[in-house]
């Protein structure tokens, strides 16, 4: 019976071990890198069942971003509009447009618009917007140029090391507290002279800020 | 002698219910049974975590406050005082607030050239209209509360307490508006420094 493999197989073999360990071993470090760096959505639009758009009625119309989120100064949740809210105007501008037809629809069947999130944290992870608005954190520092955009993504990552960049130096990302809704605001070059003095001014604690269980409650 | 050998199957057995059992609890914790805000949900009629206070709710944070509070109006008709102190701080949040929920139609200044009037919503009056001028603290408060013709009710955004602030904030802004320099109080004139006051009541620098 003539031999199936020639010599040099016994070196492919030991070489596709070899190989296929490494293989391995790279998958299971690049996966994670992957799934944390480049698949967390940051940038990617999210659909919705209206285009609302944040530009228009942010920075052309001016209004004021609590106008619609009511309770991010004093709630966890910076909560999304209900229908009401959109019909405060909509029930006398562009009445009939088409493009709010899901918003006449939803106002008539008193059934609320489907929302797609565009930020979720994982449920054991606790985040809280007042804490942070009410010390000096503004939204554009988490949010990015809201006022900008005609659809809606997510600007930063929302990992736990973003988190905690800021949490064990919130000097370098504080501003006053009568510019955190203002989303033009230009911190100075260096802002901790400016965030050392806010940290002690509002009472902020380094100590506490990166316990595990500020976030993990 | 102790049964020892029989011991390690058992403890085997035991060992693997538990592997069993626990893999049973396979959820991931991304994704709790508990309801968070704004979640959908299917326990609820409209697939909603988030629920409407039932009709004739009562608050009990609020319990006992009188419902002139609320609507501006006690026995004697509309209020014209508010029922906590007026203090500056009140007039300075009621400007924020005003600023926020009421300026994108009634304008900053109150004459009712908002940017949403500007888009084509119907005018309102001026504040300085003199039926407006002559209303008193408790009508503004009324008509936050229960809105006024094709203006919705700010019941469910300003709570009560902000409402009393922007309703004396309208008020100081009608006597900013008529205002003449005779108005401004001496100390406050002097900060003006060399700016000089003109005898038509402005200022000129
Ligand atoms: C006219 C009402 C309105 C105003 C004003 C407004 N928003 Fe929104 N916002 C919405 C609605 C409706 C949604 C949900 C639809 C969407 O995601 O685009 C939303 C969504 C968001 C989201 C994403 C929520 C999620 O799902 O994670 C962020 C962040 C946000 N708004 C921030 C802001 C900021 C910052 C401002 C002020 C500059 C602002 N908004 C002003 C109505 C408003
Ligand atoms: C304070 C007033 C106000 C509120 C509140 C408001 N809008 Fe608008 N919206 C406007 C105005 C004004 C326009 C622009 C009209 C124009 O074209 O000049 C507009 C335009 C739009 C458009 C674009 C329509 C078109 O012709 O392309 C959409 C979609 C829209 N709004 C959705 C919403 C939704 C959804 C909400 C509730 C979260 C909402 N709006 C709340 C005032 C408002
Ligand atoms: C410290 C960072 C941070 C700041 C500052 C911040 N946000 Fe957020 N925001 C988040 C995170 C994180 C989430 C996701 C929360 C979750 O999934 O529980 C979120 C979610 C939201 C949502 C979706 C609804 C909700 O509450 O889950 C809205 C709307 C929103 N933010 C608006 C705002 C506005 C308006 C401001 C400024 C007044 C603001 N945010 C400031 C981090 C921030
Ligand atoms: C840009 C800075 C910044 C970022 C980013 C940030 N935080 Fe904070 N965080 C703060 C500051 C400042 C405080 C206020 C601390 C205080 O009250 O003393 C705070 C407070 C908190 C608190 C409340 C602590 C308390 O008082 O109970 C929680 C919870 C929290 N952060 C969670 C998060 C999570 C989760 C994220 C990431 C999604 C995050 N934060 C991102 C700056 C930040
Ligand atoms: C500032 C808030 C904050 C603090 C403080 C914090 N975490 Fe986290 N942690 C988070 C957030 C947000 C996530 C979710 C990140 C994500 O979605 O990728 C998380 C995720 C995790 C995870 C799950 C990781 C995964 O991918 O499944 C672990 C484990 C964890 N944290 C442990 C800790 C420990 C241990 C500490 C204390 C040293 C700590 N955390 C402190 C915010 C925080
Ligand atoms: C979406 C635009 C809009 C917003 C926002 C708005 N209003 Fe109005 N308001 C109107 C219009 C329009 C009228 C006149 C309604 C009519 O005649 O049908 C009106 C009427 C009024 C009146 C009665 C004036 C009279 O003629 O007797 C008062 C008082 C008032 N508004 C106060 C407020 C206050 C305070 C706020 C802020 C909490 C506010 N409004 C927010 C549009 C608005």
């Amino acid at each position: 019976m003539p031999q199936i493999f020639p010599p040099n197989a016994n070196a492919f073999a030991k070489w596709a071990i070899l190989g296929g360990g490494a293989f391995f071993v790279a998958l299971i470090v690049a996966l994670p890198i992957y799934a944390r760096t480049m698949n967390n959505a940051v940038g990617v639009p999210v659909a919705q069942p209206v285009a609302f758009a944040h530009n228009l009625h942010t920075a052309q119309l001016g209004i004021d971003c609590r106008y619609c989120h009511t309770t991010v100064e004093v709630a966890a949740s910076a909560s999304v509009p209900p229908t009401e809210t959109c019909m405060t105007c909509h029930s006398q501008v562009r009445v009939g447009a088409p493009q709010l037809a899901a918003v006449a629809a939803s106002w008539a069947t008193d059934t609320p618009i489907a929302w797609n999130r565009v930020h979720d944290l994982p449920d054991f992870a606790y985040f809280n917007h007042s804490a942070h608005v009410n010390n000096g954190v503004g939204c554009s520092s988490c949010h990015g140029r809201i006022d900008q955009m005609a659809g809606i993504w997510k600007n930063e990552p929302l990992s736990m090391g973003w988190c905690m960049d800021c949490h064990r130096e919130p000097e370098r990302f504080l501003r006053p507290r009568s510019e955190v809704f203002n989303m033009a605001y230009e911190p100075p070059f260096d802002n901790r002279p400016l965030g050392l003095e806010l940290v002690a001014q509002y009472g902020i604690s380094h100590e506490k800020l990166y316990q595990c269980s500020v976030c993990h409650r | 002698m102790r049964p020892q050998r029989r011991s390690v199957p058992l403890r085997a057995v035991g060992v693997l219910a538990l592997v069993l059992v626990l893999a049973s609890c396979g959820r991931n914790m991304a994704e709790q049974p508990s309801a968070r805000a704004f979640e959908a949900s299917p326990f609820f009629a409209d697939g909603s975590v988030q629920q409407r206070l039932l009709e004739g709710t009562v608050s009990r944070e609020r319990g006992g406050i009188d419902a002139s509070y609320f609507s501006g109006q006690d026995a004697d008709g509309l209020m014209r005082d508010l029922p906590f102190d007026l203090t500056l701080e009140v007039v300075q949040r009621g400007k924020e607030r005003y600023d926020i929920y009421c300026s994108v139609c009634h304008g900053y200044t109150g004459e009712g050239d908002g940017m949403i009037v500007q888009r084509g919503f119907p005018q309102p009056s001026s504040f300085q209209q003199q039926r407006l001028l002559d209303a008193p603290v408790g009508y503004y408060v009324g008509v936050i509360t229960n809105g006024f013709g094709r203006m919705f009710p700010y019941a469910s955004r300003v709570p009560p307490e902000d409402r009393w602030a922007i309703a004396a904030y309208v008020k100081a802004l009608q006597l900013s508006q008529n205002a003449s320099v005779d108005d401004v109080p001496d100390a406050a004139l002097r900060d003006l420094g060399d700016s000089t006051p003109t005898s038509e009541g402005s200022v000129r620098r």
